[in-house]
């Protein structure tokens, strides 16, 4: 399986704070990688340095066989990425179908998407015309992730969804993502939640200190308690 | 070092510019006798007290602010106030004093706890309101201010230039040469204690949160703390400065303590010499008040020659009264191109 | 999809209608609690009207200010100096034109006065582009820099100004069919004043429906807010900044001609004279909300008129004891629309 996402030696510095020592990545054309790390190690960073949000000092980042690290946001969002960042990012000031409006770009949106994201995320077409200020957390979540899926993607990346939020809420949510992947979506989904990751998770990276300390097949890791407890501080019972 | 509180100019051009000013400053009876060569002198070291103490809050604190001549007002007011008042006694300037000089730290107490409330960026704005509605305050107040006209009085006689002392290498020294010597050696004292507050933990703290206030208040700082204390500072120094100015010239008036122009000058002066240095408040001072009151005359001459040639526009944008033209062009210059001032560049070459 | 969707609040399913509306009644209130204070009735409609007019006119020239601010993170403390630019660019074409100012036909008039207008929209519109480009680009996002740099871009307008016209003011009369008052009741209620209310109102409305209606109002709204995400949504939104600039300049010189005909006059420090209370106005309203720059707006002038009438000067005083109280009520003005 080729690799969509290439990650080379990137190293990202925050005014004099190193915070990526030389991160090495490969997302797989097709499948859900996971970052796993503890809080701190730079799955934001990572995620946020991809995007272009923050220029990466070294190393060589390539989407689709295009080298994008030198790329300024909106011309790396175009190159076919959604993201759904960890604030969500909703604007409060815009009503759900101006949000998603937004997030349609250029083309006007596709009702059968449409009818598609309503059918995961209900409350989307009951507010539909609320300004998303007055959305609950979960609700924001749900339009954060509707407008990264609003059109087609190569690549979906994703931070923390799940933080905060109620088990029914996180259930939807990764339903969504499950029949995003059935219907062959690439995704780089950083999740503290290890039992989620399980679930959609096809392969992991796992992150220490501005590093990939660890990468192989999700299947492996979740057999392996010592190892899950080495690299991520925790075992299958006392995740969150 | 430790009347420098280790803080020495570092720059071998520099350190020879301020001895050259300073000694210049401290001969200055003797060494250019006449009214004006005194007045420009006394200008001087008044201007750089004021400047050091903005570059207190602007340099080593962060924070912009266009309330600071308010408080340089309060300590001209508070001196003009008292010895009208009460008549030419040294009780006079005492109270004056103790007045002024709490009342500026009290404001500036109180306009730093009201930033607690609004955003930072508010801040630069909401002194500019306030420092113009102080202006109007002063003028509308004429039965304590004197209004537009401001307030003259005269000061106890051993300050006066009618007291003689006698002559020194052929000067005479009056209590007028006595009054310059108060002036020169208070503002003085007063950089010499800035340069101890910025040296002192206190003012590393500052120099701290300047960098990145977020990280300073993780590490358990109380950024409105310090920025408050700061600005209290840097208020009480430029109100002793006010005091001074207006001992100096036995007037205090709206035009000469609290115009905007004043607030724009000490903003100029600070930017071009060095924020955050101190030693830039003493070459912005010198360069600005000898440009002030030498340069314009060569701008009339340049303005005078282009007229007689015929040329168009040119008089008028070297008329003498323009010259905040070109220190604007100076200012706007000197932020892109050197924003660490005269001393920056100076130090930066060694 | 149970109804539960957050952890921390069960069964709240409903939003809260945020009905935001008690700013929006604050003008009224204000009007209402002066009537008493004011000693007839006439007069209280010639102050309203004379505050519902200069509030237009400030709100003109400070909205430009607070979109500027809430899209682009750029303080510009140089706004002044397109109001004044706009003022003179107006002097530039009417003195001449003075005799069809002064002629009684209406046309004739507006044949002076548009011109007029659109040569200070356009001039100062174009130097706001030149503006942005030359001396704010290099400085985005250094709070402190933008501040002294456009502080002494205000200081070399202002003088490049008294060097090209002269340091004295300048008198701009107003046109014939625009001079006089219609009477209602006992209230004298200046042609000038309606004029400019509705000037006012027409560009508040229009850029209500912009703001509101079209795709770019909409990447505008959400870039105020956060232009990190609109960017990451895939919109090269810094495009969009310089048209915002220019035309937040383009407003400041309208504001400018209609302030330099409703005080007659022109000068060079006016721009520095109006900033402070556009800032006011900026402050009060929230830093990015035209709504709230504009009720700010009515807010100031309003108390300004009414102080101004009751204790003469000291109106600036009063504005900022409104301001101080709007902010201990609401630290981040009435409509707070940026996430910073």
């Amino acid at each position: 399986m080729s690799a969509l996402l290439t990650l080379s030696g990137v190293e990202t510095h925050i005014a004099q704070y190193h915070i990526l020592h030389g991160v090495d990545l490969a997302v797989a054309q097709g499948q859900t990688t996971m970052l796993l790390g503890r809080n701190g190690a730079g799955k934001t960073t990572t995620l946020r340095t991809i995007m272009g949000l923050w220029r990466a000092s070294k190393g060589e980042i390539v989407l689709g066989g295009e080298r994008i690290e030198a790329l300024r946001t909106p011309d790396i969002a175009r190159a076919g990425i959604g993201y759904v960042p960890e604030t969500m990012a909703v604007f409060s000031d815009l009503t759900v179908k101006e949000n998603l409006v937004l997030a349609a770009r250029d083309g006007a949106m596709d009702d059968t998407r449409l009818e598609w994201i309503f059918g995961f995320f209900p409350p989307l077409k009951k507010f539909w015309l609320s300004r998303a200020g007055t959305l609950s957390g979960g609700q924001k979540q749900m339009l954060s992730f509707a407008r990264a899926f609003i059109e087609e993607r190569k690549l979906l990346l994703i931070d923390e969804p799940t933080k905060g939020l109620a088990p029914a809420i996180i259930g939807a949510l990764v339903e969504c993502l499950k029949e995003v992947k059935r219907r062959g979506a690439t995704i780089l989904l950083v999740e503290q939640n290890f039992r989620v990751a399980q679930e959609i998770g096809d392969s992991v990276g796992v992150m220490d200190n501005g590093r990939v300390v660890h990468s192989g097949t999700m299947a492996a890791l979740a057999a392996d308690e010592a190892l899950q407890h080495k690299l991520l501080g925790l075992s299958l019972d006392t995740h969150q | 070092m430790m009347p420098l509180s280790g803080d020495p100019p570092r720059s071998k051009i520099l350190t020879v510019a301020v001895l050259v000013i300073v000694t210049a400053l401290a001969l200055a009876p003797f060494l250019f006798p006449g009214s004006k060569p005194l007045n420009v002198a006394a200008k001087i070291c008044i201007f750089i007290a004021l400047a050091a103490s903005y570059d207190l809050l602007l340099g080593y604190t962060g924070v912009v602010s266009f309330a600071h001549t308010m408080f340089y007002g309060i300590g001209s007011y508070g001196i003009a106030i008292a010895l009208h008042g009460m008549g030419a006694s040294w009780g006079a300037l005492a109270l004056g004093l103790v007045i002024a000089l709490p009342l500026a730290a009290l404001l500036a107490l109180i306009i730093g706890l009201f930033s607690l409330r609004v955003q930072t960026i508010f801040f630069a704005m909401i002194t500019l309101a306030v420092a113009s509605a102080f202006l109007v305050l002063a003028s509308q107040l004429s039965w304590l201010t004197g209004g537009e006209d401001g307030r003259s009085f005269n000061l106890p006689d051993l300050l006066l230039s009618r007291t003689v002392f006698g002559n020194l290498f052929g000067t005479r020294i009056t209590g007028n040469t006595l009054l310059y010597y108060v002036i020169f050696v208070g503002c003085a004292l007063l950089f010499l204690l800035l340069l101890r507050v910025v040296n002192s933990p206190f003012g590393r703290v500052l120099q701290a949160i300047r960098e990145n206030p977020f990280r300073a208040e993780a590490l358990g700082y109380r950024t409105v703390i310090h920025r408050t204390l700061a600005n209290c500072i840097a208020a009480a120094v430029a109100a002793s400065a006010g005091a001074l100015n207006a001992t100096w010239l036995r007037y205090t008036g709206p035009d000469t303590s609290l115009s905007f122009a004043i607030m724009l000058d000490i903003l100029l002066i600070v930017v071009i010499g060095g924020m955050g240095t101190m030693w830039g408040a003493i070459i912005g001072a010198t360069l600005f008040i000898l440009a002030q009151n030498y340069l314009q005359a060569l701008m009339g001459v340049v303005s005078t020659s282009a007229s007689d040639a015929g040329l168009p526009i040119l008089p008028q944008l070297f008329h003498p009264d323009r010259w905040l033209l070109w220190l604007g062009i100076l200012f706007i210059a000197s932020v892109y191109f050197f924003p660490t001032g005269i001393v920056g560049k100076l130090r930066g070459a060694k | 999809m149970s109804a539960t969707d957050n952890a921390a609040s069960p069964g709240a399913a409903l939003p809260k209608v945020r009905a935001d509306y008690l700013p929006l009644l604050l003008p009224l209130l204000l009007a209402v609690a002066a009537y008493p204070f004011i000693p007839s009735t006439s007069t209280w409609v010639t102050l309203t009207i004379a505050g519902l007019a200069m509030g237009m006119m400030i709100f003109v020239m400070a909205s430009g200010l607070t979109l500027i601010f809430g899209l682009m993170d750029v303080l510009n403390f140089g706004h002044g100096a397109f109001i004044a630019i706009g003022a003179y660019m107006a002097v530039l074409v009417l003195v001449p034109l003075s005799g069809w100012m002064q002629a009684d036909s209406l046309w004739l008039n507006l044949a002076a006065i548009v011109p007029a207008v659109l040569l200070a929209v356009g001039v100062t519109g174009a130097l706001g582009l030149a503006f942005e480009r030359i001396v704010i680009a290099p400085v985005y996002g250094q709070h402190l820099k933008q501040i002294l740099i456009t502080m002494g871009g205000m200081i070399v307008a202002e003088e490049l100004l008294k060097a090209f016209f002269g340091p004295q003011q300048i008198s701009l009369p107003l046109p014939a069919s625009w001079r006089g008052s219609f009477l209602i009741g006992e209230a004298a209620v200046e042609k000038y004043r309606v004029v400019a209310t509705l000037v006012g109102l027409a560009v508040y409305v229009t850029m209500l429906l912009i703001l509101n209606r079209t795709k770019i109002g909409l990447l505008i709204r959400a870039g105020v807010e956060n232009t990190e995400m609109v960017e990451a949504l895939g919109y090269r939104i810094t495009r969009l900044f310089v048209g915002v600039f220019m035309v937040g300049s383009a407003l400041a010189g309208l504001g400018g001609v209609m302030w330099g005909l409703y005080r007659e006059q022109v000068n060079a420090a006016m721009g520095g004279e109006l900033i402070v209370l556009v800032f006011i106005v900026v402050i009060i309203g929230g830093l990015g909300s035209v709504t709230g720059c504009f009720i700010g707006a009515l807010l100031v002038a309003l108390l300004t008129n009414y102080a101004g009438f009751l204790v003469p000067k000291v109106s600036l005083i009063a504005d900022i004891m409104l301001m101080v109280a709007i902010l201990l009520w609401r630290p981040r003005g009435l409509y707070p629309v940026t996430s910073r």
